[in-house]
């Protein structure tokens, strides 16, 4: 079953990798959870209690199909259903560009979990740049599908706009696992160049959740 | 295909001292009959029992016919029988109608053992756990060790939620739906004038109404109470401002537009098939109901027992039982850890969208059923 589910997220390197991070027998909050198999995976190989949020009812509906548990919510609200440091780990994978204030719904993830595995969509990386410099039009990659116009990503940003807003923030960065092509080696010498995609590992400052 | 013919049964307890129904008002209820119906078998293992609590004007008879004849299959036939969304073939289903009801369980208008007339107002007045207590002794009786989900709408998912509070190792999960932990304000006065009318009725004569009984009175009741299960665009959609058989006013009091006909007609439809100190009771058990008065109004801390597996499944266009009641409730249950989904689901029919919005609530309860169920054989 693990093998299948895995087979089932082989499109989402940046979930793999945060995978790969999360111990067995947590806590984990996933922020838009979709169809959850990330969460079932989670579950079924690390034993790990898992909830997930999702705001489209049909993903919920799915959700519950998968057999995760779920709750109808949008993350452009509080995450007022959790106390602070409830949740070993918040998963935002692939998420925080779509919602209204991204620097709000992170000091939110950084109270009520622990940890936080947030993979960004680097705006920084040459493809979507050249498309912008070259096209002089708004880029349209594999990660960014959507045209400009109907596009639910309203925030895009890049890897060093995500370090300055932690900064900004005082949240604390512990890693950074920039994902691109070819082994990642490109990626991993220029990330806010070369990714496409990072997870970053975080922790509100404050709770020195790291040691 | 055959038809899904079901027997209603019957289950009496309570005829000793020891037996009777201890009820929250303090009193004993002696002789109590339970009136219920099941579909499918109970697997050898016991796993698969489902309970479906039925709604204030609800019945035991929640799926298939007494007879072939039957002009109207139960309740909620759509989602409950073989091959169906809770399919019986897979399931075990039990429903039973409410003491305090008038559907072939005690209730106001049943004979009181002591006096050998009918109770009337003499029948205690009982709450939602005495109701749930004695759905208890109908579980010991069908030999029903553990529920694997208790499921219900309305007063039906107060009746769950009591069952999760009250006897929290006897089942695997609770459904409940377009329903609330405490009754608001706004649900009690609407029952308190829905009461009022059967007062005033001059037909009610004290509850001891004989051959003509208060129809004036339950009708308006029914009127009211229908109102606060639909929605203003429900309403809009279904009626607009048609008129009813004319094509201009009237200019008098009498019925004109094709909404107020339809109240009429659903008014008068409920005094055929309900009684009115039934009515009486029923509401008042569910203006008392609050499951968090165990824990001075903390609803988390009243849940603490819970420890089964919930489904919450609210509608956005529900004023009655609004979708922030059962939020409320869904963030007692993540406080305690417990294991829950909700689900807000988009509709514009009100309160009995929970009625009405089959399809999407059926795929959830089969989906979230389906998972239970394997997870009770560990799988």
């Amino acid at each position: 079953m693990v093998d299948k589910l895995k087979k089932q997220l082989a499109g989402r390197p940046d979930i793999l990798a945060i995978n790969e991070i999360i111990p067995p027998d947590c806590r984990v909050l996933d922020l838009g959870c979709g169809n959850g198999i990330f969460l079932k995976l989670l579950e079924k190989e690390k034993n790990v209690w898992g909830l997930g949020i999702e705001l489209s009812q049909e993903k919920i509906i799915e959700s519950i199909g998968t057999g995760i548990s779920v709750i109808h919510g949008d993350l452009n609200n509080k995450l007022d259903f959790a106390d602070d440091s409830s949740f070993d780990y918040v998963v935002v994978s692939n998420t925080l560009q779509e919602v209204e204030r991204p620097d709000h719904l992170l000091q939110e993830v950084v109270r009520v979990g622990k940890k936080a595995l947030v993979s960004f969509i680097n705006f920084g990386n040459i493809k979507t740049r050249s498309q912008l410099l070259f096209k002089g039009t708004m880029p349209e990659t594999k990660n960014l599908p959507h045209h400009w116009y109907n596009t639910p990503n309203i925030h895009l940003g890049t890897i060093r706009d995500f370090r300055n807003l932690c900064k900004l923030l005082n949240i604390k960065i512990i890693k950074e696992i920039p994902l691109g092509r070819n082994g990642n080696i490109l990626a991993r010498a220029l990330p806010n160049l070369f990714a496409a995609n990072c997870v970053f590992e975080i922790s509100s400052a404050k709770t020195g959740a790291d040691s | 295909m055959s038809e899904n013919l079901v027997k209603p049964e019957d289950f009496l307890f309570g005829e000793s001292e020891n037996d009777a129904l201890e009820l929250d008002c303090g009193k004993k209820l002696y002789s109590v009959n339970i009136r219920y119906e099941t579909y499918g078998e109970l697997a050898p293992d016991g796993t698969n029992a489902v309970l479906i609590q039925h709604a204030l004007s609800g019945d035991a008879h929640v799926s298939g016919k007494h007879s072939p004849d039957d002009a109207k299959p139960g309740w909620w036939d759509e989602m409950i029988g073989p091959g169906k969304h809770l399919d019986t073939n897979k399931y075990f289903v039990v429903c039973s109608n409410v003491i305090g009801g008038c559907a072939g369980s005690t209730g106001p208008r049943s004979i009181d053992p002591k006096t050998g007339k009918l109770y009337n107002l003499d029948f205690p007045v009982i709450t939602i756990a005495d109701m749930v207590r004695a759905q208890k002794r109908l579980m010991e009786h069908l030999k029903i060790k553990k529920w694997l989900s208790i499921v219900g709408g309305s007063m039906g998912g107060m009746q769950a939620l009591e069952w999760a509070s009250a006897y929290p190792d006897l089942m695997e999960s609770v459904i409940p739906i377009a329903t609330t932990p405490r009754l608001s304000p706004q649900a009690i006065a609407f029952d308190w004038v829905g009461r009022q009318a059967i007062l005033a009725d001059s037909n009610w004569k004290e509850g001891n109404y004989t051959e003509s009984d208060p129809q004036k009175g339950l009708s308006i009741a029914r009127m009211l109470a229908h109102i606060t299960y639909l929605s203003d665009q429900s309403m809009a959609n279904k009626f607009g401002r048609e008129l009813q058989d004319a094509s201009s006013y009237s200019f008098a009091f009498k019925r004109d537009f094709a909404v107020e006909s339809y109240l009429e007609y659903q008014g008068q439809r409920f005094t055929e098939r309900f009684d009115a100190n039934s009515y009486l009771y029923i509401t008042r058990a569910t203006d008392y109901f609050d499951v968090s008065a165990k824990a001075d109004g903390d609803l988390a801390k009243a849940l603490e027992p819970v420890k089964c597996h919930f489904l919450v499944v609210s509608f956005s266009s529900d004023w009655l039982f609004p979708s922030s009641q059962s939020e409320d409730l869904v963030k007692a249950l993540l406080k305690n850890q417990c294991e829950v989904s909700y689900c807000e689901v988009e509709s514009s029919y009100g309160h009995d969208a929970f009625l009405l919005e089959v399809d999407t609530l059926g795929t959830m309860i089969s989906d979230f059923l389906r998972n239970r169920l394997e997870a009770v054989h560990g799988r």
